[in-house]
């Protein structure tokens, strides 16, 4: 069996050579910069030193989680990842199924420049952003400060108050993202098919009622799907808005900090590396175990719409 | 569309103001920025940031073009980077996607599966930036802002959703005219498909053109910083732009430093072409959106 099996394989690979060799340049990147890391996850076992390398350096057994998992930064960044992605997530669905159906209400031609002008902010890198975001926020001459000013009410000092943070960040993301994600919805509604609003119409129903009997039982696959997408992805955090927006501000750490940026500090300011793998590690494992059970949980609703 | 009425209801009116107001929202942050880098700064210092401001002056571009060597560098190497990279991913997404998206091809599945279980599991940040530095030994060189991001398995799903659409029979007739796979891609496939590498293209290029993430993390040399990274180090730090200013020999008095909008003029130098380029993008991220949403 097995000969014919390897004679069949040879032969394949014979007949399909051009389609591979098409395919290997690319392949060849996938697997160095995708699957070589994979092995570097030894490296949380590890008590990594430069010269030894990867494979070279001493093993530590589980030091390296024991020592994230036993100081504070474990809960707090744990949380703040899960929170923040939670809000944002809750907030930017409602927000953009909702200008979405407004959107296509009120009929593709006179909602152009509504896209446009909310699309714009998605087409900005985070550091741009975060100049935007300064100019707004600067203690003594920032625009809202002002503002409170001509109303009497005392400055902020914003990059030294954390609890302002989880507000401001939920802006900040759903002032880049929301043009985008109303846009997917958007394309979702484009492919209702428009008979169902005649027969409605003819039936006498009013419009709200044809938002509630038609758009939205139409639009909830699309709904479920993209929200346990996402909240199969909570376990990772958009770096930029969480580095560049706070400004690196330390004091904002409390509930700005999320593990990537602390897996960033960790590996880059104070360089402990092993302690950075595994925190690394702890967030590729939680993370994967989150998209699996996302996956079967879509799956048992709707088969067509799993990811895989 | 729903049976459209266009008569202008109380409803309409009020989802049309709701948009405006939100539109404001989206809008009025970035010309702000726009305004300051346009304002003296004494102006800026008694009044703080206006939305208009009250004396119009070029001070702070014309400072920053004193001594433009960083930010010349900076453009340079940004330019060069966005559009080798573009080029290079550009060809080789498209090869792996069209060898994906062919329905006869053997391994069809195996290769599917490698580069997208990608998404769903990976090495995390540090063993990627310990195997580039030391093994890769990429620091400090321009492939470093461009191999990371040569194949990025979006890119390849898009492209796929693209080139899924090309009639088999069209491919059958290449090869009974003889040509080989090899020749069939470059010939047949990737004419026909200029739509689809525009769209992708652009993807490609916006990823370079915004990328600060490979800069902050692999150039520490001031000469091969790129532009997004030079813009985050401005604001780490003003006075990397004096030591600029002092190194270029340029005699400004220092109390009219231009700090704040010498700041946001560099902000809108930095994101310049990309405002040029916006709508001309945006219609097609509609529509590469429009494939990645049926298609993937």
């Amino acid at each position: 069996m097995e000969t014919t099996y390897w004679q069949r394989l040879t032969k394949d690979i014979n007949k399909h050579k051009g389609l591979m060799a098409l395919a290997f340049p690319g392949l060849l990147f996938v697997l160095v910069f995708y699957y070589l890391p994979i092995f570097g996850l030894v490296l949380a076992f590890k008590n990594y030193n430069y010269s030894d390398g990867i494979l070279g350096s001493p093993w530590s057994g589980f030091d390296n989680f024991k020592f994230f998992f036993t100081s504070d930064a474990a809960y707090q960044v744990t949380r703040n990842t899960i929170l923040l992605n939670l809000c944002f997530i809750v907030l930017s669905t409602i927000l953009s199924v909702v200008f979405a159906i407004l959107m296509f209400e009120l009929g593709r031609k006179s909602v152009k420049v509504y896209q446009t002008a909310m699309f714009f902010p998605y087409f900005l890198s985070w550091v741009v952003v975060s100049y935007v975001t300064y100019a707004l926020l600067n203690p003594e001459m920032g625009v809202i400060n002002m503002l409170l000013e001509s109303f009497g009410m005392d400055e902020i000092n914003f990059y030294f108050e954390p609890k302002y943070w989880p507000f401001i960040l939920s802006f900040a993301y759903l002032w880049k993202s929301i043009g985008y994600a109303l846009l997917i919805y958007y394309t979702g509604l484009m492919g209702i098919d428009r008979t169902y609003y005649e027969a409605a119409a003819i039936d006498g129903a009013t419009r709200l009622q044809q938002v509630r009997k038609i758009t939205l039982p139409l639009l909830t696959p699309l709904i479920t799907l993209l929200t346990l997408l996402a909240i199969g992805k909570i376990f990772y955090s958009d770096f930029g808005l969480f580095y560049f927006i706070p400004a690196n501000s330390g004091a904002l750490y409390g509930t700005t900090e999320v593990i990537d940026t602390y897996v960033f500090r960790a590996l880059r300011v104070s360089g402990d590396i092993g302690m950075a793998s595994a925190v690394g590690l702890y967030q590729s494992l939680v993370g994967f175990v989150l998209v699996l059970t996302v996956n079967a949980i879509v799956r048992r609703i709707n088969k067509d719409n799993a990811i895989f | 569309m729903p049976t459209t009425s266009s008569k202008l209801s109380a409803g309409r009116l009020a989802a049309h103001l709701v948009f405006i107001l939100f539109s404001a929202f989206c809008v009025l942050p970035f010309l702000y920025v726009i305004s300051i880098s346009f304002s003296s700064e004494r102006d800026v210092a008694l009044e703080g940031f206006k939305l208009i401001p009250k004396n119009v002056t070029l001070f702070a571009y014309k400072y920053l073009f004193a001594s433009p060597t960083s930010l010349l560098q900076a453009y340079g190497v940004t330019i060069l980077v966005t559009v080798a990279g573009t080029a290079l991913s550009l060809l080789l997404t498209a090869k792996l996607a069209y060898a994906l998206s062919r329905k006869d091809f053997r391994f069809k599945n195996l290769f599917s599966f490698l580069v997208f279980f990608t998404l769903l599991f990976n090495g995390g940040l540090v063993p990627w930036y310990i195997m580039i530095t030391k093994y890769l030994q990429l620091n400090d060189t321009l492939l470093a802002l461009i191999l990371p991001y040569v194949i990025l398995p979006w890119h390849v799903l898009l492209m796929k959703g693209f080139l899924a659409d090309i009639p088999p029979e069209l491919i059958e007739s290449a090869k009974i005219d003889g040509a080989g796979e090899w020749s069939a891609f470059y010939t047949i496939i990737l004419p026909i498909s200029k739509p689809a590498l525009a769209t992708v293209g652009l993807f490609i290029a916006f990823v370079y053109w915004n990328d600060w993430w490979l800069g902050m993390l692999f150039i520490d040399k001031g000469s091969l910083t790129p532009l997004q990274y030079l813009l985050y180090r401005i604001m780490n730090n003003i006075t990397y732009l004096t030591s600029a200013v002092r190194a270029g020999n340029v005699s400004i008095d220092t109390s009219q430093f231009p700090n704040e909008s010498a700041r946001m003029a560099m902000a809108i130098l930095a994101c310049g072409p990309m405002l040029l380029a916006f709508p001309f993008f945006q219609k097609y991220f509609i529509k590469g959106l429009t494939v990645g949403a049926v298609k993937g």
